[in-house]
């Protein structure tokens, strides 16, 4: 017989332990997903993890390395000053979404209009755009206690409609010969958001991230705001003995994760996509939530994660180009890791005692 | 009988077909949230039944077959969450968020060699001379047995859940799990089959998808239909009657933007998609405005996890 007794405080060590334990569950798990598709496993997982960073085209793909992590660290930092609280914005991606249709909008508004000031104003109404696409769920939980979770999803698909919509109509590209999708902001000089060191993929969007990385770690971990956000996630009731105002947390919360998407979705779009297109999100907001929860909802953790989670993308197309494994499969993989991470971590909270009778 | 170029009956009758995935998906979250259980993986155990449905359908050639198969995938689905979040303690709305990603995952690499496949035709329910009615023959008695079959599953659901001794049972455990423990009930396995038969709900709903509304198989086919069905559950303040009633009103409002866009007028098409997300979001507000000040309407459970030690 098998019981889990609750540990007094949570463990320590298998907080730190069970992300890289997941990792290791989730290699043998997808070694089996993977040779039920008829591929040798091992060949498999070295592809993926090994080969795009020390493999024989390691220099290229340790470039995009920083271009995919940034957005998914960029995101996930914001949401997990949320998660941390108790606040749950699931729909990143719209926000993303938005904050891309926004800085992009003005970029097209002016072009071709060349100015110094043309790529920070896009970032400002980038950032602004996810913002505002993050208050409305924030208002309606404060107004009218509505669940977020609902809420931010929903409008995740009000914005991929929106972003279809630009596409085809107001922001289609009048040279483009009728094809849908916006002008290539790559190719106006002003809105590019461009690579700052040639070669390791490094664009504003990375700068931002190691920003956000900094900066909410200060927030959380070195300043009274992070932990009244800390104990308004473990303890509510204690937290508004202490004066924790659980509107204002609400609000907060979803404007700092909302306006970090947007600027995530507005690098994207001025940078490595640089198009408005239907197709123009690629999951960086669900993919996110997995950094959020792999990184332990720390910070530093998040920024390993994401730089694990870019590498699993990249690795991913790789292997389809050489091993002809299916797009998805990378996908399934990313979900085991949610699910092993979240079984493995009963070991934090409980300690397992086997044998008869235990009961504490 | 046009109005405003749409045609009323046409649309009257399509609702019901409309209706059927989140119906179906809406009554079998309202049996986990109902154990207090929260499982917002409901879209990726619908998409795994569109999946699983489809295929077992197409290799058979039996739709019958074809939605046994879409539950089965569902519930095998959700049994993956119950193990997590009831057996590994593991947070609800992460495990949910999981769920849903591994099934959107999944369910695009099984589905890779079914697109562009016609599924084999789901039957009409005969009801002879009664389809023969001027009006009420199309609207009511014009579909295929599955529409009839969700209408009986929210009944008996409806039934059990107010009327029997399990109901009350489960409805015990949803609202207080240390009183339900307490009193010798099996907290954690009341879950599991609550989730079970959630999960196989939500994959017959994905199975319907497939296999009749649409009808074929494409990636990602659910778009946000899971996610509509747990609004429902908060729409219908966890009754299952008034579950009837958001399914229709939400396909109601399908229909009438998919006759609106068949009907051309000048609204631009993806505005016009957007409809069923914005309203379910308008309800959802006015629903908890009202609520605001009054009784909580959730399981008083929902969403805890349960440890006999604590």
């Amino acid at each position: 017989m098998i019981t889990l007794i609750k540990r007094p405080t949570p463990s320590k060590t298998w907080s730190w332990a069970t992300p890289i334990v997941a990792i290791l569950a989730t290699m043998i798990a997808g070694g089996f997903l993977f040779a039920a598709l008829g591929k040798n496993p091992v060949e498999a997982i070295r592809v993926i993890f090994w080969d795009p960073l020390f493999g024989p085209n390691a220099a290229y793909f340790r470039g995009q390395l920083l271009v995919k992590a940034a957005p998914l660290i960029l995101i996930a930092a914001g949401l997990a000053v949320g998660f941390r609280a108790g606040i749950w914005n699931i729909g990143a991606e719209g926000q993303y979404i938005i904050g891309a249709i926004c800085g992009a909008g003005l970029a097209l508004a002016v072009y071709p209009a060349e100015s110094v000031w043309l790529f920070p104003a896009m970032v400002v109404l980038g950032a602004l755009g996810g913002l505002l696409w993050g208050m409305i769920p924030a208002l309606l939980k404060i107004w009218f206690n509505t669940s977020e979770i609902l809420v931010s999803l929903m409008l995740v698909y009000v914005a991929q409609n929106l972003l279809a919509y630009m596409a085809f109509g107001p922001m289609k590209n009048p040279q483009g010969f009728g094809f849908p999708g916006s002008r290539n902001l790559q190719q106006y000089a002003s809105a590019h958001n461009p690579e700052l060191i040639a070669g390791t993929g490094a664009h504003w969007g990375v700068m931002a991230a190691i920003v956000a990385v900094i900066a909410t770690y200060i927030l959380m971990h070195r300043h009274l705001a992070g932990f009244r956000i800390r104990v308004a996630g473990e303890a509510p009731r204690a937290a508004r003995f202490a004066g924790v105002n659980p509107s204002r947390l609400v609000m907060v919360c979803l404007m700092l994760s909302g306006a970090l998407a947007g600027m995530a979705g507005l690098f994207e779009v001025a940078g490595p996509n640089g198009q408005i297109t239907d197709g123009f999100n690629s999951g960086y907001g669900f993919t996110a939530i997995i950094v959020a929860f792999l990184g332990r909802l720390h910070p530093i953790g998040i920024l390993l994660a994401g730089l694990l989670m870019a590498l699993t993308y990249i690795g991913g197309d790789m292997a389809q180009l050489m091993l002809q494994l299916p797009a998805a499969a990378i996908q399934v993989f990313q979900g085991m890791l949610l699910f092993f991470l979240l079984g493995f971590d009963v070991l934090t909270n409980y300690r397992i005692r086997i044998g008869k009778g235990a009961k504490a | 009988m046009t109005l405003g170029g749409i045609d009323i009956i046409a649309l009257t009758a399509m609702l019901m077909t409309a209706s059927t995935p989140v119906l179906l998906a809406a009554t079998g979250e309202l049996v986990a949230e109902k154990s207090g259980v929260l499982n917002l993986g409901v879209e990726g155990m619908m998409i795994m039944g569109a999946v699983g449905g489809f295929a077992v359908a197409v290799a058979t050639g039996n739709p019958v077959l074809g939605f046994a198969a879409g539950a089965l995938a569902g519930a095998a689905l959700a049994l993956l969450f119950a193990i997590l979040t009831q057996v590994f303690l593991s947070n609800q709305v992460g495990t949910g968020l999981a769920l849903t990603l591994f099934g959107l995952g999944l369910s695009a690499l099984i589905g890779k060699s079914y697109e562009g496949i016609r599924p084999p035709a789901t039957t009409k329910l005969d009801f002879g001379p009664l389809s023969e009615l001027p009006v009420l023959g199309r609207v009511l008695f014009s579909h295929d047995w599955m529409v009839y079959l969700s209408l009986g599953l929210v009944a008996a659901t409806w039934y059990v859940l107010n009327k029997t001794r399990v109901g009350l049972v489960l409805r015990a455990v949803g609202e207080n799990h240390d009183a339900a423990h307490a009193l010798g009930y099996r907290v954690i396995a009341v879950r599991i089959a609550a989730l079970a038969f959630g999960g196989a709900l939500a994959g017959l709903g994905g199975a319907y998808l497939s296999l009749v509304r649409v009808p074929q198989w494409t990636e990602g086919m659910t778009a946000g239909a899971g996610w509509i069905a747990l609004a429902i559950v908060v729409f219908a303040s966890w009754r299952a009657e008034r579950v009837l009633i958001g399914a229709y009103l939400f396909g109601g409002i399908t229909a009438l933007q998919l006759q609106l866009q068949a009907a051309e007028y000048s609204i631009p098409v993806h505005l016009l998609s957007m409809a069923p997300y914005v309203i379910t979001i308008v309800v959802l507000v006015i629903l908890s405005a009202v609520h605001r000040h009054g009784v909580q309407a959730a399981p008083a459970a929902l969403g805890k996890s349960f440890h006999a030690s604590s």
